[in-house]
């Protein structure tokens, strides 16, 4: 299973994610600038967290313009799996891959912190490790979490994971992730790679790396 | 001759035009007289602080960098080490909340960068005025916003700090920002070196913001201090993001770079002149070739301009091509301005045209260095004199009321504006001193600013004492073993007999610690004139510390663990002089405050052994508020209760409230009883009660005195900030 992670300019959990492929489950990860348009090799696409371009004019809105992007679109048209992880949902959304947008939290401010999810499916490439109705807890930390679709109904089953308990920044139907109807990209608000070692406080996101190495 | 009206313009005294006169041997023109000021500035120039501040101990078997770089740097191990540097942003704080702690960010983020290292993490220490003031929580709101906007985005994490919340900062609020990082090998260095080396300037464009911020920072606050709303930098994180990853990458990439240099207050002049002393060079630059964002920009505004996300190099001639691309594939400019000059000048040159030319040691070693005026406070005396202690009817009401103060409740409404977790290296904050892992090594860092200005203002000496002490304190606690120190001095008016009184005795009283506890001081910040018509700002001293844990295992944390485990008191608990409970029930801040270093020393040296061998499961310092706020902290942390019976002679509220200092609070397993007692014998303990469920019981002489439930305390803790905010 090879992995890329796209780097943008003010890409700044891309570390992170590279961290936890490499070091806590042994997989081969690379970097893709995001000027590159090779593709060649990788099996999963990683969007990082952070604030690509600084976030300016919207969040995702200028990344999307990106060289790679094309690229990207293409391996999900060719079943290619690809996560984007909050400011990577973000660029999903913007770019089209994923329904829906992120606006401004409703409390108007940013959130880092962790929240109880809800996982609703885990019949995606993404969540085998887990089972129906799982409660699980990882952080959030932004600014633009919350998700919004005219109708929700429509995409009922593609949400893969919803706020447990509270909801912390106003998403519509408690949305925190959701996959596209082909079932190969995700976006999820959450961080997973900030909960994958028990140093950390908690192993509840390593599952999500672990069930995309599972699916190849 | 300049008229004092010019000279006032740029904060310049009459005597000092005179003094730079007769270094010059002629008149400086305009550009000259304008670096000369900001180079002479308290901001710059540390004119008032200088000789002070040799007080300070400074060197340490691990110190690989002392004061007088971007930062200070201390070894970890063989392989790594640790950049660390604390810089107030206060002044512009006062006038732009958002914009002056962003930009306060900024800047010390690159002096870290400077020295090669990767920033890893920021601390904030904040202090305002009372929340139930509307601009006090105008200017809290917008200091955490800008932290968290500028922080956030360039992906290092803010995972500390402090925050108080006191009369005398309602004018002049104070942001003293700290930042680490990690380096492998040698550390950078600010230094130009080599004639006909290039002087590089990366980042942003230049613009005409921030123009004479540095003499801004060096005067009082006034009511007409908004109109200098212009002098207050704009930031802009992205920039700064690239910024770093380019750094990191040339650095990494090319072994052409010979310095590195902040741009931050004073601009181009500042950071070009410190890397030509550094070196014992000097440097000539052509205004023309920095690229600027606005047309028609003087040889002057260039070079005072303060426009941030912007650093200098010194580069090896020849080699400079072998960095551009580089810095052009992050989108930065990267323009050779000038280069190194064998003769000690600073030359600035306009399209060929010599337009200044300033001897490096004018701007440098001859800023004229005060001594101090000092003088007693008059009112000294009355200040340090409780004159009636308020009847308490209730002391559990009295520990609600102390848990729901913004200055002693969670500080969680701040950190959760701040991402405290990317780059998951966080391993616990928001509970004493924070702590970073560094992936690949066995160690923990353990981190911590403190700061007490109501100590200092009742007695500096014993203040400048304590502060270092419960930093040193909260570090034995999680069980690090205190490094090194960064400090930010924030003060009044230096110019003043009793402000630079307590200016002198505040650092005295640090290095008198810093000695005994040996840990040596690597950096820091001072800030004068934070006064303005109503208030003179406490004299505040923050010190951030950074310490070392062994290992996973021996990390202590001072939440209350199991039903049945036995709490200790080490230390004596008393003294209600400049506590919290005094300020909070009479609205002053009165007595003098008591601590026993002698004591201190021998509890910090078994605590940290006892720790590493694993002996006790809890440890706690107590601080603001005293022994019944830190208890209740430990409760509410571990969601578990305490039942203790406190014999003493003195007054319960003494007990329960005193901030006498040292005190910790340990536990440990019912089974280890005796051998802790054994070990402790050095140091007054007392078995005081045990850990329960769900109730917080205190019985003082036999007689209970407090009695309530955890998830009252938790409601009341929780909701001290948030109740202004929301």
């Amino acid at each position: 299973m090879n992995f890329g992670i796209v780097v943008f300019p003010g890409s700044n959990c891309d570390r992170d994610c590279y961290y936890v492929i490499k070091e806590i489950l042994n997989q081969p990860a690379r970097f893709i600038w995001h000027q590159e348009t090779d593709l060649n090799g990788i099996d999963c696409v990683i969007l990082p967290g952070g604030f690509s371009y600084g976030d300016y004019l919207r969040a995702g809105a200028i990344a999307r313009f990106s060289p790679v992007m094309s690229e990207v679109k293409e391996f999900a048209d060719r079943g290619g799996l690809i996560v984007g992880i909050c400011n990577g949902f973000q660029i999903l959304t913007e770019a089209g891959l994923l329904p829906g947008a992120l606006g401004r939290n409703k409390g108007l401010k940013f959130i880092c912190r962790y929240v109880s999810l809800r996982v609703e499916r885990n019949d995606t490439p993404f969540t085998t490790e887990y089972r129906r109705g799982d409660i699980i807890r990882m952080p959030i930390a932004h600014n633009e979490g919350n998700y919004y679709i005219d109708n929700p109904d429509k995409i009922r089953n593609q949400v893969v994971l919803r706020y447990y308990g509270e909801n912390p920044n106003g998403a519509i139907d408690d949305i925190a992730g959701i996959v596209n109807e082909r079932g190969n990209v995700f976006g999820l608000m959450p961080h997973p790679e900030r909960c994958s070692e028990k140093i950390l406080g908690s192993e509840d996101g390593l599952k999500i790396f672990k069930s995309i190495v599972r699916a190849l | 001759m300049r008229t004092r009206e010019e000279l006032e313009r740029i904060s310049m005294s009459l005597e000092e035009y005179e003094l730079a006169r007769s270094y010059l041997g002629r008149e400086p023109n305009d550009l000259e007289l304008g670096m000369i000021a900001v180079m002479w500035s308290e901001h710059c120039g540390y004119k008032h602080s200088k000789k002070i501040l040799k007080l300070f101990p400074t060197s340490g078997e691990n110190v690989l960098q002392g004061p007088g770089e971007n930062a200070g740097i201390i070894r970890l191990d063989e392989e790594l080490a640790l950049a660390m540097k604390m810089e107030s942003h206060n002044h512009p704080s006062a006038i732009e909340p958002y914009q002056g702690a962003a930009t306060g960010v900024g800047g010390i983020v690159r002096d870290i960068l400077a020295m090669g290292a990767r920033p890893v993490a920021l601390l904030d220490s904040l202090r305002f005025g009372t929340l139930d003031n509307p601009r006090t929580r105008y200017l809290f709101s917008g200091v955490v916003s800008g932290i968290s906007g500028y922080g956030n985005c360039i992906g290092v994490p803010t995972i500390g700090g402090e925050l108080a919340f006191e009369k005398p900062y309602t004018e002049n609020p104070l942001v003293n920002v700290t930042c680490l990082g990690l380096l492998k090998g040698k550390p950078k260095s600010g230094k130009a070196e080599g004639t006909g080396n290039s002087l590089i300037l990366v980042g942003a464009s230049t613009g005409r913001d921030g123009i004479h911020g540095a003499t801004f920072a060096s005067l009082e606050l006034t009511s007409s201090s908004i109109e200098r709303r212009p002098a207050v930098q704009a930031g802009d994180p992205f920039m700064e993001k690239l910024l770093i990853e380019a750094v990191l990458e040339a650095l990494e990439k090319s072994d052409a770079i010979i310095g590195v240099q902040d741009m931050g207050a004073a601009g181009i002049t500042s950071s070009s002149v410190e890397m030509a002393n550094r070196g014992g060079v000097g440097v000539e630059i052509e205004v023309t070739k920095v690229p600027q964002r606005e047309k028609g920009m003087t040889p002057e505004e260039i070079m005072l301009s303060e426009s941030q996300e912007r650093m200098l190099l010194c580069v090896e001639r020849g080699k400079e091509e072998g960095l551009r691309p580089i810095f052009e594939k992050w989108g930065l400019n990267f323009a050779i301005i000038g280069q190194v000059i064998p003769e000690k000048m600073v030359r600035i040159k306009e399209n060929g045209n010599i337009v200044g030319e300033i001897p490096v040691d004018i701007l440098t070693e001859m800023v004229p260095a005060y001594d101090l005026e000092t003088k007693i406070p008059e009112n000294l005396n009355r200040l340090q004199t409780v004159d009636s202690i308020p009847e308490i009817e209730d002391y559990g009401d009295v520990l609600l009321r102390l848990l729901n103060s913004p200055n002693c409740s969670t500080s969680k409404w701040v950190y959760e504006q701040y991402d405290h977790m990317v780059e998951t290296n966080t391993v616990s904050i928001g509970t004493g001193a924070s702590i970073i892992r560094v992936k690949g090594k066995k160690f923990l860092i353990g981190v911590t600013t403190d700061g007490e200005g109501r100590y200092c203002y009742l007695d500096p000496y014993i203040g400048g004492i304590m502060i270092v002490a419960e930093s040193a304190r909260n570090l034995i606690c999680i069980g690090a073993e205190p490094l090194a120190i960064t400090d930010g001095l924030n003060f009044g008016n230096p110019e003043d007999p009793e402000v630079a009184w307590y200016f002198v005795e505040t650092v005295k009283g640090m290095s008198e610690c810093a000695r005994k506890l040996n840990i040596p001081v690597v950096g820091g910040n001072v800030s004068f004139y934070n006064e303005s018509e109503n208030y003179t700002v406490y004299p505040t001293p923050i010190v951030g510390m950074v310490g070392k844990i062994e290992n996973l295992e021996t990390l202590c944390t001072p939440q209350f663990k199991d039903e049945g485990d036995v709490i200790y008191i080490l230390g004596e608990p008393g003294n209600l002089g400049g506590t919290l409970f005094i300020e909070e029930l009479t609205g002053e801040a009165k007595g003098k405050p008591e601590i026993d270093l002698e004591l201190e020393v021998k509890l910090q040296r078994l605590l940290l052994k006892a720790i590493r061998e694993k002996l006790i499961k809890s440890a706690q310092d107590i601080s603001r508020g005293g022994l019944a706020i830190a208890l209740a902290e430990c409760s509410i942390w571990g969601n578990m209760g305490i039942d203790i019976s406190i014999e003493s002679e003195k007054s319960p509220e003494e007990v329960l409230f005193g901030e006498a200092q040292p005190v910790v609070i340990i536990t440990t397993d019912a089974n280890r009883e005796r051998y802790v007692e054994e070990y402790f014998k050095e140091v007054p303990i007392r078995k005081v009660g045990r850990v329960i469920k769900d109730r917080f019981k205190i019985s003082f002489n036999r007689n209970s005195i407090v009695d309530l439930e955890i998830s009252l305390l938790k409601n009341k803790w929780n909701s001290g900030i948030e109740r202004w905010m929301i």
